[in-house]
């Protein structure tokens, strides 16, 4: 074969990048991963993994400076100093902002999966049934049953802890042994299934964290350092480094090219398929070309859908797979920022011993049966209980050897959680390559709702020039909001966190109602949904795109619905699902 | 911090003024682009600012806040983190809190004994609580709360705050959701 080509091309090497890069490899596949950035080597280059936090000048904050280069990343919790490396620059990738829309991104090998919050939960029915039987949006082209082995197939290889509940809203898995709550969230748990009639349950956050050793793919188990945003010398959490990449390594078939910025997938009209891509080298600013029978798409969902809708325009003006006129519509994310938390009297005599990587979970307990509130679908909460560190409020004292004193030892117990609810597919909420065109000038961006300092915006100006990335692609831009039913959701939100921690006998509770901007939940989802019709969706149910079926796309752009629980492990599900049926395709030669 | 902490935390926000919360969560506010410092911190000042942090945490048992550099760090902080009006603040800060003590003592404040520091520190803490029970939204923080804020933030963080006042366990090995705790035992310092 000439070097540039291959049986298949991935496109990404975040989660479901990385497993398209397992399953077709381990399937004989010679395979080529594309990354846009740089190369992360596992444990070498996790660079402040094993820092006191004494080693860090500003005790992981943010500087002003940071601040001012990150005007994105600022808006919530990423930006610090801790694991800056691992987000992109957002002023070499500018997006606009028709609606403010918080999106983190991380632009190098493994993608977010270095970063993540590892919670792992299954969709159900009723998330697979929701759009069909509200009349919201398409039906999913598939059910709970025929997703539920490659659950169990990802579980097993990712290594998820937790416990078996049989929740039906929640389905249980694969799970390795759980961890273990603190006794007041055991309380609290007791308490909340106790005062809702067995109805509302607090578990054991379901986690990417192995609780015993992988040996076979030489991962530890977790040290309970609570540092896996730094990248987890031990392999102790799943991500591309510690786990699908090594393994797509070890058989012999997989090229991994970082710094391969995929501009288009190249298209042969009269074949209907797919050749392969055109690459930008992100560092020489050179352009290749590489074929391949298959390509996966697993870019993560917004530039997913960026790169199909510069693919194939001189058949589709919008891109491949615009032909539905679906292809970056339906943009969804979880909404956040509404919870309660409180301080929970007692338990003195009580602590813990290390620092759990992981949280309690509330699973979805509202519109389901026979619970009908004023909105459609629901939310489930994380949090956590703990006692008071050093940093907790001691304003009862003043300074000297009394302060000290007391802040060397544990505070009181808090108890706080915090919700994820489920967005709907809008039709209207979409991304769209920005053609605009604007003048040198920068204006400052205020939230309109918030008045929250957005950074710096360009003008429009219609002699002006588009507005072009630091490789001088298109940018996106975003026209997506949250609507009047996750309106009414975050009351329930809200004034459910309270009764519930109230019930438990957390005292002082207080409601926090606080930014829900889509984007912030970094659950990405739906620009290329699959469904039943080619008019009405952009994959089928295979994940192939209905105008080209040799192009997979397998990462969150495939959602047709959001469901409200982390979506990442059904796409290392959907993922290994995919590339099983494109390799037995292949081999029937239909691809 | 991570998500999960960042949902936690809500109970903690709550509570009051949080130590150091400034520093994870607050983003500049509109208009105040600049990060200039308004002027530079001296050897002097250092000295002068863990004086201060000792005052605040002070060496007992183990060793108190001039001992892990609180007052370097403090300038690190200013310097890098601080928004300019609060920079300003902080600075006017340090020649009000040596003016009080002229004022109280006829003395400038490395001139006064620790207790005459002490006494001045709780009279200028008490003076903070005031001012923040009236305090209006838009009204700057006091000064005094900033170095106190950064005193205990930078004391607890360190190498000595967090292996010999509090415990520091850099790879536990296991997780235990509940041990026996009896009063006197340290608390974690992470």
């Amino acid at each position: 074969m000439p070097d540039n080509v291959y049986d298949a091309i991935v496109i990404g090497s975040g989660i479901s990048g990385g497993w398209a890069a397992k399953e077709l490899t381990e399937k004989g596949l010679k395979v080529l991963m594309l990354e846009r950035g740089r190369n992360i080597e596992h444990v070498k280059d996790y660079v402040n993994a094993n820092k006191a936090p004494w080693e860090f000048p500003h005790r992981g904050g943010r500087t002003q400076q940071m601040i001012k280069d990150y005007p994105v990343l600022k808006r919530d919790y990423p930006l610090n100093e801790t694991n800056l490396d691992y987000w992109c620059s957002d002023k070499d990738s500018p997006y606009t902002e028709i609606k403010r829309f918080d999106w983190f991104r991380g632009y190098h090998v493994g993608g977010r999966s270095l970063m993540w919050g590892r919670q792992s939960y299954r969709l159900s029915d009723l998330d697979f049934e929701a759009n069909a039987k509200e009349g919201i949006a398409i039906d999913w082209p598939v059910r709970y049953k025929e997703i539920a082995p490659w659950y169990d197939y990802a579980e097993r290889f990712a290594g998820i802890s937790g416990s078996k509940e049989g929740l039906p809203q929640l389905p249980d898995g694969q799970f390795l042994p759980p961890m273990e709550m603190t006794c007041v969230e055991k309380d609290v748990a007791a308490r909340i299934k106790e005062k809702f009639d067995g109805k509302r349950h607090m578990i054991i956050g379901r986690t990417a964290n192995i609780t015993v050793p992988f040996t076979d793919q030489g991962r530890a188990s977790c040290q309970y350092r609570n540092k896996c945003w730094l990248g987890c010398p031990f392999g102790a959490y799943f991500s591309t480094q510690s786990s699908t990449l090594p393994a797509a390594m070890k058989t012999g078939n997989l090229t991994l090219r970082p710094w391969s910025i995929v501009t288009k997938i190249l298209y042969d009209k009269d074949k209907k398929r797919a050749t392969g891509v055109e690459v930008l080298d992100g560092e020489n600013n050179k352009t290749y070309t590489y074929n391949a029978k298959i390509i996966f798409v697993n870019a993560s969902a917004l530039n997913s859908a960026w790169i199909l809708m510069n693919s194939a325009t001189d058949i589709w003006p919008d891109g491949l797979g615009s032909s539905s006129g679906e292809l970056g519509h339906n943009v969804m994310d979880h909404h956040l920022g509404v919870g309660a938390g409180g301080q929970v009297e007692g338990y003195e005599d009580q602590y813990y011993f290390g620092r759990r990587a992981n949280g309690v979970y509330i699973p979805r307990y509202r519109n389901f049966f026979g619970d009908k509130r004023d909105y459609l679908r629901g939310f489930g909460y994380q949090g956590g209980g703990g006692r008071g560190g050093y940093s907790r409020s001691a304003e009862e004292i003043s300074i000297g050897a009394d302060l000290k004193d007391a802040l060397v030892e544990p505070g009181t117990w808090t108890m706080g959680i915090g919700g994820f609810g489920e967005t709907l597919p809008y039709h209207e909420n979409r991304i769209y390559l920005d053609k605009n065109t604007y003048s040198d000038k920068q204006e400052q961006f205020n939230d309109p709702i918030t008045g929250k300092d957005l950074g710096m915006r360009p003008v429009p100006d219609k002699n002006g020039k588009q507005r072009l990335d630091k490789w001088g692609l298109p940018v996106l831009a975003f026209d997506v909001e949250y609507k009047e039913n996750e309106k009414k959701m975050r009351k329930d939100m809200l004034n459910d966190a309270i009764e519930m921690l109230e019930a438990a006998g957390v005292k002082n509770v207080k409601g926090r109602d606080g930014d829900g901007t889509l984007g912030r939940g970094i659950h990405e989802m739906g620009t290329a949904r699959m469904g039943k019709d080619p008019k009405t969706s952009v994959l089928n149910k295979w994940n192939q795109v209905w105008d080209a079926p040799n192009v997979f796309v397998t990462d969150g752009s495939f959602m047709t619905s959001a469901s409200c629980v982390n979506p990442s492990l059904g796409y290392m599900a959907f993922t290994a699902r995919a590339a099983d049926h494109a390799v037995n395709e292949l081999k029937k030669g239909n691809l | 911090m991570n998500r999960r902490e960042a949902l936690s935390r809500v109970a903690l926000i709550l509570g009051g003024t949080v130590v150091g919360a400034n520093v994870f969560l607050e983003g500049c506010k509109p208009g105040d682009k600049k990060a200039a410092t308004t002027r530079t911190f001296s050897d002097g000042d250092i000295a002068y600012l863990d004086e201060i942090a000792e005052t605040i945490i002070p060496t007992t048992n183990t060793p108190g806040a001039k001992a892990a550099k609180v007052g370097a760090f403090m300038t690190v902080m200013v310097n890098d983190c601080y928004e300019e009006k609060d920079q300003k603040v902080f600075f006017e800060g340090m020649k009000l809190l040596n003016e009080a003590s002229d004022k109280k003592f006829g003395k400038s404040f490395m001139d006064i004994d620790a207790a005459q520091r002490k006494t001045l520190l709780m009279e200028i803490d008490t003076e903070v609580k005031k001012y923040m029970a009236e305090k209006k939204g838009e009204d700057p923080k006091h000064y005094f709360r900033m170095m106190k804020e950064l005193t205990l933030l930078g004391y607890f963080t360190s190498e000595i705050g967090a292996t010999q006042a509090l415990r520091y366990v850099a790879v536990p090995g296991k997780y235990e959701g509940c041990v026996p705790y009896k009063k006197g035992d340290r608390a974690w310092a992470t």
